[in-house]
């Protein structure tokens, strides 16, 4: 910064004056020392009464008086003139390119002492417009040499500073510079109270009069925030460029925006300390920033959400009761779970066996390991590892399979090996194997004791076939034995029937009677080898059905015709009920007769007064037929009525009993009302009577 | 004894092993008006039929040498004999042996006992069948 020193008031040489003013002028930074220092020269060396020096002002074209030497503040205040106005001497003078003597009193030029007039010099550089003008006034149109030379090396310094900022509103170009720059860029006071600003920072920080009510608004907002960031910058008086973060509004689209304010101290030619603030928009830089942070967040979230997956594999895994190790492609153990550290992991308090015990593990696995590694082209290996549990030292026989588990590329990326405790299938092998030989031992003994039945079946076989043999023998014994009592009692008969027919000649009646009861033993006895014949018969199974259509009414009446002698010696009333519509009926025809000859010969026997009754009827709904027997005999008392249907059963079987018979009737009833598919009943009240009844189905079928 | 003839009263051949009831039959037959042969085995019954040729012929069933069935069988195959009628007469009660008899060509079949008059009415009743037939 140069300031104005006078200089001596003894001319010097003039090359050392000369000098002096060039390293005066060099030395110079502004245009306003620049043109004191000239005037000043001047007036001296040049004997100039005075000098002046004005430089047209960008923007609006003023002319300003940048230095003076011998006139008063209001002469060169009158040196300011407008240049649009062409006819003022000094524009028109600016207008030449030569020096010009402007003589006698003209208006806008002060008059000074004795001087004649005043030389304008037009300041500037060779070929280009002159951007001020020297004045000085002299006595003489003869312009001083010193004029020239000063004029010569001032002018050029004076168009240079003219490029450069000659005034608060700084030039047109530097203007035009700043104002192309994209960023905001302001010079201000410490405070933040804008010098200078560009077309941006203007947009940001300025409202014109005409400015909405809201762009108002926002500018001053931007402006209180601006100039707080600012002073605390400038009172922090940090050296160099500072950086700091801004939040302004768009005051056209009331966006938030974020901006970097670079500020670098600097001082105005005046000496005063200044501001130069770059703000650099961030708020895309900010909203990147901010994407990115949510990206990052996003990321940790994911990683976080890996970790707990991965948290959540390792105990899945761990709860897997089977052992599984993760190995590296060269092999190494990249992970295993909780079952497979129990293998190959020493207990926290191992001592040097369970140390053993691990190693050993763990070389049973790698060469089982070596095997997949070993093979090409094979993905899986499936081996018997004799495993030990280092705590205990047990065997831990274990099927393992590993899995070779490829990358995208095909390349081996780890090998997954699955362990699976074979202890237990061993125990249940030995247990089964156990089975099968107590199985095995139990086949044994029960064919043992199969052989032994079949033994015991075939005994049992050959008995039945004896008893059978027996049985046939007595069958065949009884019938012989029919055959040979048949014989005599047939001659027996014969002779007493052909004797009471008188074959022989006339009997008398004791001859008669003893005869006739011959005769009745004689059919007793007859009736007593039929009944016993009649049972062997039905027992051998050689009582044949002869099936064949019949009708009850000619049945009952055979049936009474036969047994008529008895009825007539019994003095019972006999009578016969016929239901009517008796259907006719396909059956044993014998049998039937049988079985009512039996009831009814029955009855008579058991039947001392009353009456016997024998009754048929016919049961369309279950198409049976019924024959019953009714006495007002002894009757048979309950215990009894099941029992006398059995063989040789008879109600009094002592020695005094009262009435003969061998049992067996109502046994042969029995069995024959079977054969005919029926039953006999028996309904009966002691010493009330009896009502035996055959029923049978009106259709015998052969089974 | 001469072959039988229309005018004659009926010849029946009775054959029994067992003397009492062949003689007994024979003695009732005859008291019953008819002429009456005896035998007492297949043999002599084959004999006896082939020499008189018989009205009817009463067969005992168990007979020694040849028994009832098979002289029974001899008579129905023989031309001469083959028209008279064979009442067989059983002790046997047993069943299957009426069959039998019958598959051996027997006419009728009565069990013993059986009572002289009966059998007297059983040998009417079969001749009268066969009279019957004869005159038809």
């Amino acid at each position: 910064m140069a300031s104005f020193a006078p200089l001596a008031p003894s001319p010097p040489t003039t090359a050392d004056a000369r000098l002096a003013l060039t390293e005066q002028l060099l030395a110079c930074d502004a245009a306003r020392p620049c043109a004191e220092a000239v005037v000043a020269w001047l007036t001296h060396h040049a004997r100039a009464a005075a000098a002046a020096c004005v430089a047209r002002e960008e923007p609006g074209g003023r002319l300003v008086c940048l230095a003076a030497h011998g006139l008063t503040q209001t002469q060169c205040m009158e040196l300011e003139a407008r240049t649009e106005d062409p006819r003022h001497p000094l524009v028109e003078a600016l207008g030449q390119q030569e020096p010009r003597f402007v003589s006698g009193p003209r208006a806008a030029l002060p008059r000074v002492g004795a001087a004649g007039g005043v030389f304008t010099v037009p300041l500037g550089r060779a070929g280009s417009p002159p951007v001020g003008l020297l004045l000085v006034w002299a006595s003489g149109p003869a312009l001083p040499a010193e004029v020239s030379w000063v004029a010569s090396h001032a002018g050029p310094f004076l168009a240079r500073q003219a490029a450069g900022p000659l005034g608060p509103g700084g030039s047109g170009l530097f203007r035009r510079i700043i104002d192309a720059v994209v960023d905001p860029v302001l010079l201000t006071d410490l405070e933040g109270r804008p010098h200078l600003a560009n077309a941006r920072a203007e947009a940001l920080l300025v409202a014109g009069p005409e400015a909405s009510e809201g762009r108002r608004r926002a500018v001053k907002l931007n402006q209180r925030v601006f100039a707080a960031v600012l002073s605390s910058t400038a009172a922090g008086r940090v050296p160099g460029p500072s950086r700091r973060e801004v939040p302004l509004v768009d005051p056209v689209e009331g966006m938030d925006l974020l901006f970097e304010l670079v500020t670098q101290r600097v001082y105005e030619p005046d000496g005063r300390e200044a501001m130069v603030s770059v703000l650099r928009n961030v708020t895309d830089l900010g909203r990147a920033t901010q994407a990115l942070g949510e990206s990052y967040r996003r990321l940790r979230a994911t990683e976080r959400e890996a970790r707990s997956e991965r948290h959540r594999l390792d105990r899945v895994l761990d709860s897997v009761a089977d052992p599984i190790i993760l190995s590296a492609p060269s092999g190494g153990t990249v992970m295993m779970n909780d079952p497979a550290e129990k293998l190959f992991t020493p207990p926290p308090d191992a001592g040097r066996a369970a140390q053993r015990r691990v190693r050993s593990n763990h070389a049973t696995f790698s060469s089982f390991l070596a095997n997949l590694l070993g093979a090409e082209g094979s993905l899986r290996w499936r081996g018997q590892l004799g495993l030990v549990d280092p705590a205990t030292g047990a065997t831990r026989p274990m099927e393992a399979v590993a899995s070779k588990v490829m990358g995208d590329g095909g390349e081996l990326t780890g090998i997954v090996t699955l362990f699976h405790d074979r202890s237990e299938a061993l125990e249940k092998a030995r247990l089964l194997e156990r089975l099968r030989e107590v199985s095995t031992l139990l086949e044994a003994r029960v064919q043992v004791a199969t052989a032994e039945l079949a033994e015991q079946n075939e005994k049992l076989r050959r008995q039945a076939i004896q008893l059978e043999q027996a049985s046939a023998a007595k069958s065949q014994f009884l019938a012989n034995m029919s055959h040979e009592f048949r014989t005599p009692l047939n001659a027996i008969l014969g002779y007493t029937n052909m004797l009471l027919q008188g074959v022989s000649g006339e009997l008398s009646p004791a001859q008669k009677r003893n005869l006739t009861r011959i005769d009745s033993n004689g059919r007793h006895l007859l009736e007593v080898i039929n009944e016993i014949l009649d049972i062997t018969r039905i027992e051998a199974g050689r009582m044949p059905l002869n099936l064949s259509d019949f009708r009850i009414p000619e049945l009952l009446q055979e049936v009474m015709a036969e047994m008529d002698p008895i009825i007539v010696r019994s003095k019972l009333a006999v009578s016969t009920h016929l239901a009517p519509r008796l259907p006719q009926v396909h059956g044993d025809r014998q049998k039937v007769k049988q079985v009512v000859l039996n009831l009814l010969s029955n009855a008579l026997k058991f039947t001392h007064e009353g009456e016997v009754k024998v009754t048929a009827e016919y049961a369309p709904a279950t198409s049976t037929m019924s024959i019953s027997v009714t006495d007002t005999g002894i009757g048979v008392d309950p215990a009894y009525q099941e029992k006398i249907f059995e063989d040789f059963q008879q109600v009094d079987s002592s020695p005094t009993r009262a009435y003969g018979g061998t049992g067996l009737g109502l046994s042969i009833c029995r069995r024959l009302a079977t054969m005919l598919g029926g039953r006999v009943s028996l309904q009966s009240t002691p010493g009330q009577g009896s009502i035996f009844t055959l029923h049978f189905p009106r259709r015998t079928r052969r089974t | 004894m001469t072959n039988s003839s229309p005018t004659l009263k009926p010849l029946v051949l009775v054959v029994d092993d067992y003397d009492d009831a062949r003689e007994m039959y024979a003695e009732y037959l005859e008291f019953s008006g008819f002429r009456v042969a005896q035998a007492r085995n297949g043999q002599e019954a084959l004999d006896q039929a082939f020499a008189l040729t018989p009205d009817i012929i009463l067969m005992d069933l168990s007979l020694p040498i040849i028994d009832g069935w098979e002289a029974t069988r001899r008579l129905k195959n023989d031309a001469r004999t083959r028209a008279i009628p064979v009442v067989a007469l059983t002790g046997h009660a047993m069943t299957g042996q009426s069959d039998e008899a019958k598959g051996a060509g027997c006419d009728s079949f009565v069990t013993k006992p059986c009572l002289p008059d009966e059998l007297v009415a059983e040998v009417r009743r079969i001749l009268a069948l066969r009279g019957g037939a004869e005159a038809r």
